[in-house]
């Protein structure tokens, strides 16, 4: 909302002295942010001249030289205008003016002395929907009654200054000049002054040629009024400026006076061309899939959201929000249907969403008060009569269901304090209120708060509180500490150690997008699933909820190779989403991608399939589940290296995958994981517990098997444990050899087993019992031959 | 054996110990002397040869003498073993300048550290961390928050909704949604003490805005909790992330979860207010909206706005982050570059941003 300072001071005595910066920014402390706040023409050093001589250049085809009277001096000065001739008043920028397009500086113009320039409309810096062509095409030339040595600006009524507010959505009673000048008067304590509504009706009176049928719960108020024998021309510049200020480009005088209104009150109004009207106006809503081709002759689809205005012959717009081409008001309109109603707030909104949101739909939106909707016919109708010589008829059609009494809130004062947690004085929580034209009665300890209907955003005692505490200055609130009683704070403790362990172990953490696209959705993942689609969305690669995080992990992955970064080690936790019957799932998951060099305690090794699964160990152990975890072969996403990937199970619940990637999905080496981390965080762990350190030495044997290629580590040790008693403490392959001496179709493996007894020493005669027992069952369960140490 | 002869020993003695000058050579001395055959060992098994009343002088005399060499032995032998230990250690020395055997550390992402120190902050004044979904009904993430269908201010937060049967599901736009599932999870209907940081999307992006992103919320609700409160609090948080330095600013505004709502501006910490690029020359920088949790709110999520009222505010972490670590471009931080992520590599929570 622009707001001309000249436009709000004919309701508001503003202080001369106080800057426009200055008003913004006391306006901005009670809640009303601006934009910026400015002259509407950013220019210095003009004076109003007049050319007393213009002779032609002598080395130029098209320039001027001129002498021009600007009253305490004559200056010379070149002008390139065709219009430039002797006895025009024009605009003058004096030596150091500083326009919009630069600064005017004393100099030679091909070989005459120049010290200023005769300037237009445009060089003034006023925008371009504003100008007409002989603002761009010459200088200005005033009327000879303008004074010589005055403001320019002041003679062109353009010396106004604007803020350009950026209002809340709640305060649509500040899309008025009144209301602005109702905020102002609450700041600056000042009364606003009335509004001129009055005019001199004909005796015939309009409902006896003219009636409204209203079809529809969407229009709670429709008045009507009609206004004859109107002269359509330009408008007077006090309006045609105030428009231009507002941001509103002027058209005529008649089209202004509805916008100058709109302006003024809040309250946008239609007028329509009565004759091509004809005498009976329907609102009703639109029927489902309702053709209609709009002012812009676009042709619309509608629905039973959309409120139409019609005539007896069909629909003429879209009431709100676009007028119909057949009913406009044009040059040649003789009479006039003036439209001041509300619509439903939402069914504008949706409307204009779709079509147009405009000054007129914006207001809607926010929602308007009857009262105003009465004072803005009366007030066209004015104005109407004023600058378009318009002859009202008598009377008003009306149709209206609004309540336009103001309402009562109760409030009291331990509660402003209370809310606010400072101690307002009663006489100014009253006076605050009084300042906002508010009525207040108290009786005891309580005051009984009338609110003008204008104040549609206040409905319940917080509302009042919030405008006591905004006038009185909420920043003029102490701060201090709760005190509250004493609590624990808590926060995600396990996913917090997880990211700092995998950061320990030399991943990096990546967060990326969750929104992936549909063809992707199902990449990296193994069970039948449907994704969950948005119903809009920004672009066709962000359209689909990820159910797994390494479509993202391998985005991240590509995007880091083409910028050369081929050592990737990264993690991210993240939620991913399911369809599930008829609801769906938001689950937590845990990813982890290695490509390229990875450091392993302090050597440098490239990453592969048991990097990973160390990583995933280090992991699992870390939070607990050591001893209870296994990897095996099994289901694992086709994005996977069907012999190079495992599932990962806890306690026997598939909780995720690792392995390589498949070479149809990346052609590099690259490893990946996947964790369901509500899955596996569901599962309990033990405590963390002491366990005696045994006071008995242990005894270590080395033992190797030959067995056949396709034998695992993992069979073997599940062997090894069978065959032996409690004294087996640890078993661990530290070698896997191929090779030379060793068949082609086998492979040895080499085992450290240690032995201990918690309660005595072992003596070698015990151990070798349980070696030999494990010797054998080995060479009969695996096939195994015992290599030769 | 006489005096003479001991005399004549002596001198051997001390004029051997004084010609030492290796380890070989003092060994030697070692065998001449107290060996098998060596002069002290033979004067030694002489005692039996002296008479009786010269015994106890020339025993004497022997053991001066043997004590006068390993004395003086044991001296000269930690000498050489201290010079050829350090003779050793010269030959050991290595060039330290050589690069190190890396231990390479990995990194959390900016807005993982970002959240971690609001969450410590908040963690050490009472509040739980709650984290609410981020797929969310509609009316969990507007209705409940006075935000009714048709609302102008849905305008400001424009929403990815969901499709088909969960037409009245969204991402949420806001954490402060997560507000209704503590409000409605809390059955005892009493105090709260939360904050919600976590992942919000809308459809929105350009080099400040991203379509995803993050925010963190608090919820204080209490008996006598006010704006005061709210302001305590808000410049507690301020001050810790921030600076010592920073002033705040309430600013009446609009939020319709919350009445009376406030934005709350902090003085600019890059110019200390004097008006900068940064500030757009103000002083002043939004940086995050507050107020009283609405009635309205407090009752539909079950609590008794008669009994209690609470605060509200929330946040963008990332404009945090950007702040902190002066980050320009909000679409760096979810680039996934590895050369940005591997620089978030150090402690760093000193609460100051340069």
């Amino acid at each position: 909302m622009k707001l001309s300072r000249n436009f709000v001071s004919d309701y508001i005595d503003l202080d001369k002295k106080l800057s426009i910066k200055q008003i913004a920014e006391d306006m901005t402390s009670v809640g009303n942010e601006y934009d910026s706040a400015s002259p509407l023409i950013n220019c210095t050093n003009l004076v109003v001249g007049e050319i007393l001589s213009c002779e032609n250049h002598p080395n130029s085809d098209h320039l001027h030289c001129c002498v021009v009277d600007i009253g305490t001096e004559k200056l010379n000065i070149v002008c390139g205008a065709p219009n430039c001739r002797k006895g025009l008043k024009v605009i003058v920028a004096k030596d150091g003016a500083v326009l919009p397009g630069g600064t005017i500086k004393k100099g030679i113009i091909r070989g005459a002395e120049s010290n200023g320039m005769i300037c237009s409309i445009a060089e003034l810096g006023l925008e371009n929907k504003f100008l007409e062509d002989k603002d761009r095409d010459g200088i200005h030339e005033f009327p000879s009654d303008v004074e010589v040595g005055s403001d320019p600006l002041k003679a062109l009524g353009l010396d106004d200054e604007v803020i350009d507010f950026e209002l809340t959505s709640n305060r649509g009673d500040l899309l008025s000049i009144l209301g602005m000048a109702y905020e102002l008067g609450a700041i600056y304590q000042k009364e606003v002054k009335p509004i001129d509504t009055t005019f001199t009706e004909i005796k015939d009176d309009v409902n006896d040629v003219f009636q409204i049928k209203i079809e529809t719960e969407d229009c709670p108020l429709f008045l009507a009024k009609k206004a004859l024998n109107v002269t359509i021309k330009e408008s007077p510049t006090f309006i045609k400026n105030r428009l231009i200020a507002s941001g509103i480009r002027p058209i005529n005088n008649v089209v202004d006076i509805s916008n100058y209104v709109m302006l003024e009150t809040g309250q946008p109004l239609h007028f329509y061309d009565a004759d091509s009207l004809g005498n009976t106006l329907i609102v009703r809503n639109a029927k489902d899939d309702e053709k209609l081709v709009t002012l812009d002759n676009i042709e619309r689809t509608l629905n039973h959201d959309d409120i139409i205005i019609a005539n007896e012959e069909g629909s003429v717009g879209l009431a709100g929000v676009m007028g119909g081409l057949s009913t406009e008001v044009e040059k040649t309109t003789k009479n006039i249907l003036i439209e001041s109603a509300i619509f439903d707030s939402i069914k504008i909104r949706k409307t204009s969403k779709k079509i147009l949101r405009s000054e007129a739909s914006n207001r809607f939106e926010k929602g308007l008060d009857p009262n105003r909707t009465y004072m803005a016919i009366a007030r066209s109708c004015a104005l109407l009569e004023k600058y378009a010589d318009a002859k009202i008829m008598k009377g008003t059609v009306i149709h209206d269901k609004t309540i336009k009494e103001n309402k009562k809130i109760e409030l009291s004062l331990s509660k402003i304090n209370k809310v606010l947690g400072i101690t307002i004085p009663e006489d100014e929580v009253i006076s605050i209120l009084q300042r906002l034209a508010f009525t207040v009665k108290k009786s005891k300890d309580t005051l009984e708060v009338e609110v003008p209907t204008r104040r549609r955003d206040i409905s319940i005692a917080e509302d009042l509180i919030e405008e006591v505490g905004r006038i009185y200055g909420m920043d003029n609130i102490k701060g201090k500490l709760p005190v509250l009683n004493v609590s624990l704070g808590a926060y995600n403790k396990t996913r917090r150690a997880i990211k700092h362990k995998l950061a320990d172990l030399g991943l990096n953490e990546t967060m990326s997008y969750t929104l992936i696209p549909k063809e992707n959705a199902h990449e990296f993942t193994i069970d039948e699933f449907s994704p969950i689609y948005l119903n809009d969305p920004m672009s066709e690669d962000r359209n689909t909820l990820r159910n797994s995080l390494l479509y993202s992990l391998k985005e991240v992955y590509l995007y880091n190779k083409a910028r050369n970064n081929t050592n990737i080690s990264i993690f991210e936790i993240g939620k991913c989403f399911y369809k599930e019957n008829e609801t769906y799932k938001e689950n937590s998951h845990l990813a982890v991608l290695l490509s390229g060099d990875f450091y392993l305690d302090i050597k440098k090794e490239k990453a592969d399939f048991y990097v990973l699964k160390g990583i995933t160990e280090e992991l699992l152990d870390f939070l607990g589940y050591e001893n209870r975890y296994t990897f095996e072969k099994g289901k694992v996403p086709q994005e996977l290296h069907p012999g190079i990937s495992s599932s990962i199970n806890v306690n026997g619940i598939t909780i995720g995958f690792l392995g390589k990637t498949h070479p149809k999905t990346l052609k590099d080496d690259v490893y990946v994981l996947e964790i369901n981390l509500d899955k596996l965080l569901n599962i309990k762990t033990g405590k963390m517990k002491y366990k005696d350190i045994s006071k008995y030495p242990s005894i270590v044997k080395d033992i190797a098997f030959i067995v056949d290629k396709d034998v695992t580590s993992k069979e073997i040790i599940d062997t090894i444990k069978k065959a032996s008693s409690k004294i087996l403490n640890n078993v661990e392959l530290f070698d896997l050899y191929t090779g030379e001496n060793i068949a082609k179709d086998k492979k040895s493996l080499a085992y450290k087993l240690t032995f201990m007894d918690p309660t005595k020493t072992l003596t070698e005669e015990e151990v070798m019992t349980v070696f030999n027992n494990i010797i054998e069952k080995v060479e009969k369960t695996n096939h195994a031959i015992l290599r030769d140490q | 054996m006489n005096n003479e002869k001991l005399n004549e020993i002596r001198k051997e003695l001390e004029l051997d110990l004084e010609k030492v000058d290796s380890e070989a050579y003092l060994n030697e001395l070692k065998v001449k002397y107290l060996g098998k055959k060596g002069l002290i060992t033979e004067l030694n098994s002489e005692i039996k040869n002296i008479p009786n009343e010269q015994k106890k002088d020339f025993g004497m005399a022997v053991n001066e003498f043997r004590n006068l060499f390993t004395t003086s032995y044991e001296q000269h032998l930690a000498i050489f073993k201290e010079e050829a230990l350090n003779k050793k250690l010269e030959t050991e020395t290595i060039d330290i300048t050589l690069p190190s055997k890396k231990i390479k550390r990995g990194s959390l992402h900016p807005m993982t550290l970002m959240t971690e120190e609001f969450e410590d902050l908040f963690v050490s004044m009472g509040y739980t961390v709650y984290e609410g979904p981020e797929l969310e009904s509609d009316e969990n993430c507007f209705q409940k928050l006075n935000i009714p269908k048709g609302h102008p201010a849905r305008d400001a937060q424009d929403t990815f909704y969901l499709k088909d049967e969960f037409e009245n599901f969204l991402l949420r736009t806001q954490t402060s949604t997560a507000q209704v599932h503590a409000m409605e999870e809390n059955t005892a209907k009493g105090p709260l003490r939360i904050v919600c940081p976590g992942k919000v999307y809308r459809r929105d992006e350009d080099a400040t805005h991203s379509h995803q992103f993050m925010q963190i919320e608090g919820l204080v609700i209490d008996e006598n909790v006010s704006m005061a409160d709210l302001k305590g609090t808000l410049e507690m948080f301020c001050k810790k992330i921030l600076g010592d330095k920073v002033e705040i600013r309430f600013r009446p505004s609009y939020f319709p979860f919350t009445e009376p709502s406030v934005e709350v501006d902090v003085s600019c910490f890059k110019c200390q207010g004097k008006g900068c690029n940064l500030c757009k020359q103000t002083g002043w920088i939004e940086v995050l909206g507050a107020g009283m949790v609405h009635p309205h709110v407090l009752e539909m999520c079950g609590y008794d706005p008669k009994k209690y009222q609470g605060f509200a505010f929330g946040t963008g972490i990332d404009r945090f982050a950007m702040f902190k670590y002066g980050i320009p471009d909000i679409r760096t931080i979810y680039g996934n570059d590895i050369r940005f992520i591997e620089q978030f590599d150090r402690k760093d929570d000193t609460y100051e941003v340069k």
